[in-house]
């Protein structure tokens, strides 16, 4: 079976055949989750958002080997910066294809200061400095009320500008051919489109001079400097690139979502995004969004699930849904490093070395 | 005329000076050996003159031009290249990946790919496992590698550190025999070694050094019939 799909997927022909219906089956999606409830394509859209972030963190963590337990003030410079130039907080509404990359040139510019400092760090020290990089700026975040009100403090900012293209509004419901486009489903195409786009960077980025140069700087940082690469700029440009990502989904999120507050950007998400790495599969670019998708999903259906199970078997709720949530993630997580050390779907060297091990 | 000229170069780590004021010489197309014991400070000569460590005082000066300051990225466009201490090939990529990042600093694709060939016909062991993860390889392979790497930037200096570290006497053998047909090629080669018998068995000139210094200096074939040299690094 496993070698007939892969057969199949040598084929050009059943190649695009595979594509068309992967992309037909994408498109029906959001109405078939509507036909659940729209809270699912909510669910939807935040889970390719957490695929953004693993695969902008997979860029730092899973090619160039650095490990970044900050990651999510990324996302958080990147929502507020969006934040900021389309709400009633400072009366700015620029228009979002002007404010995104905004927000991804001032995650990325975040990202170099906080790689310069840190060139010099390894392992559990450069864990160290990133975690308190992204605590500094969940603080600042926090506090930047006062002298000056640009943050808004602990209440956060809201009544962000939804994306907007002419009078095409992404927050409302509008009918085109007989079909009702909710606010939600008509971002889940843009978050998709954005998507697609992102996969396609990365998977181009595996297989460049600068992709080899990245692992070439996990495996032995002093040999890639005897083979000429300066690693300096080159892992400045693995944060630089890692932080854009992030500062990209953050906008997106700011949009979506209508409202930031500095709760969204605390340790546990980076840590979280961390964890879809790692699970899915470091340094693979499709492990990563089926480690995102699993870890995304898995808790939303758990807390539908959980309760509702309870009563049936025991006519009673035993544990609360969000304790039991966390225990079975926890369980999930140890069983995967136990079982799959390397993730659900090990990146090509990390599986040659584990198949040449046995 | 030498390609590469130290002088009286200092470094020091953090405090301890590890190299205290050193010269040495390498012409066009000779081999040098560098030997002296654990410590010595051959390891931190070696890094200072390819970039990697910057030297605390003192003077670098590659094809006739002042590099003290120069980065190493630099320096392996200039042509040099280290196959360093200990091997530090990419483990969990291929052999022909690790081969691939050798040539790093090279855009032209079909000279590349001529010395890709070559590099495989002189190691015939890496052809044969050039798919295959090159941290599951025998140390004597990795050495190969860590060598083959170098060597696909074509480089017209060669710095090799302890290149017989941790192999077997007969992969030890064969590792020199394809130093000095790297040699024999034409590559400028500076070696660091702790085997100093082999490393001045193949060498032109050597330089012997003591906690930080330079304490002798001559013809490989003097060196091998100096008392002194025979009893503390010959083992006489």
């Amino acid at each position: 079976m496993a070698e007939a799909i892969k057969q199949s997927v040598r084929n050009p022909a059943m190649r695009w055949v595979g594509i068309v219906l992967v992309a037909a089956a994408l498109t029906a999606l959001p109405f078939v989750l509507a036909q659940v409830g729209t809270a699912w394509v909510r669910i939807t859209n935040l889970a390719i958002l957490f695929i953004l972030l693993s695969l902008g963190l997979n860029i730092v963590v899973g090619f160039a080997g650095l490990l970044d337990l900050g990651y999510i003030a990324f996302y958080g410079v990147g929502a507020y910066t969006y934040a900021i130039l389309a709400s009633p907080h400072f009366g700015l509404h620029l228009p979002f294809w002007i404010i995104l990359p905004i927000g991804a040139l001032v995650a990325c510019i975040f990202g170099v200061l906080l790689g310069a400092p840190t060139l010099k760090l390894r392992g559990d020290y450069l864990a160290i400095v990133t975690l308190g990089f992204g605590e500094i700026v969940r603080i600042f975040l926090n506090n930047l009320a006062q002298p000056v009100n640009i943050t808004n403090g602990p209440r956060g900012i809201t009544l962000i500008d939804p994306f907007r293209v002419g009078g095409f509004n992404f927050s409302r419901t509008s009918s085109i051919a007989g079909l009702d486009f909710s606010g939600p489903i008509k971002y889940y195409y843009l978050l998709l489109v954005v998507l697609v786009l992102v996969v396609v960077v990365n998977l181009r980025l595996e297989n460049s001079r600068v992709g080899r140069a990245w692992m070439a700087i996990r495996e032995d940082e002093l040999a890639a400097q005897a083979m000429g690469i300066n690693t300096r700029n080159v892992k400045l440009l693995a944060f630089a690139m890692g932080a854009s990502f992030g500062g990209i989904a953050g906008g997106m999120f700011s949009a979506m979502q209508g409202f930031v507050s500095p709760e969204s950007f605390v340790l546990v998400e980076s840590i979280m995004v961390l964890a879809m790495v790692v699970l899915g599969g470091m340094g693979n670019v499709w492990g990563v969004i089926i480690g995102a998708l699993l870890l995304s999903f898995g808790p939303e259906i758990l807390r539908y699930t959980v309760a509702p199970i309870q009563y049936a078997i025991f006519g009673k709720l035993l544990i609360e849904p969000e304790v039991i949530r966390m225990l079975l993630f926890g369980l999930a997580l140890v069983l995967m490093m136990l079982y799959r050390p390397a993730g659900l779907l090990p990146s090509a060297t990390r599986k040659r070395e584990l198949e040449e091990h046995d | 005329m030498s390609l590469l000229r130290v002088e009286s170069l200092k470094i020091s780590y953090g405090g301890i000076n590890a190299v205290k004021g050193i010269d040495l010489e390498v012409a066009q197309g000779e081999m040098v050996a560098l030997i002296g014991a654990n410590g010595a400070g051959k390891t931190t000569t070696l890094k200072a003159i390819c970039g990697v460590m910057k030297p605390a005082a003192g003077k670098v000066h590659y094809q006739g031009r002042d590099i003290t300051a120069l980065p190493s990225h630099v320096l392996v466009t200039m042509g040099m290249a280290l196959v360093p201490e200990g091997r530090g090939i990419f483990g969990r990529l291929t052999v022909e990946e690790n081969l691939d990042i050798g040539a790093y600093t090279r855009r032209d694709k079909a000279a590349t790919r001529a010395q890709l060939a070559h590099v495989y016909e002189m190691f015939p062991r890496l052809k044969e496992r050039r798919n295959q993860t090159a941290g599951t390889m025998s140390g004597g392979e990795q050495q190969m590698l860590a060598i083959g790497r170098a060597l696909m930037s074509a480089p017209r200096l060669l710095l090799l550190d302890e290149p017989s570290m941790g192999l077997a006497p007969l992969m030890v053998q064969r590792i020199f025999d394809t130093i000095r047909r790297v040699a024999a090629e034409g590559v400028t080669v500076l070696l660091v070694e702790q085997n100093a018998k082999l490393a001045l068995e193949s060498s032109a000139r050597g330089y012997v050094m003591e906690s930080g210094k330079i304490t002798l200096s001559d013809t490989a074939p003097a060196l091998l019939d100096n008392p002194q040299v025979r009893q503390a690094y010959l083992g006489e």
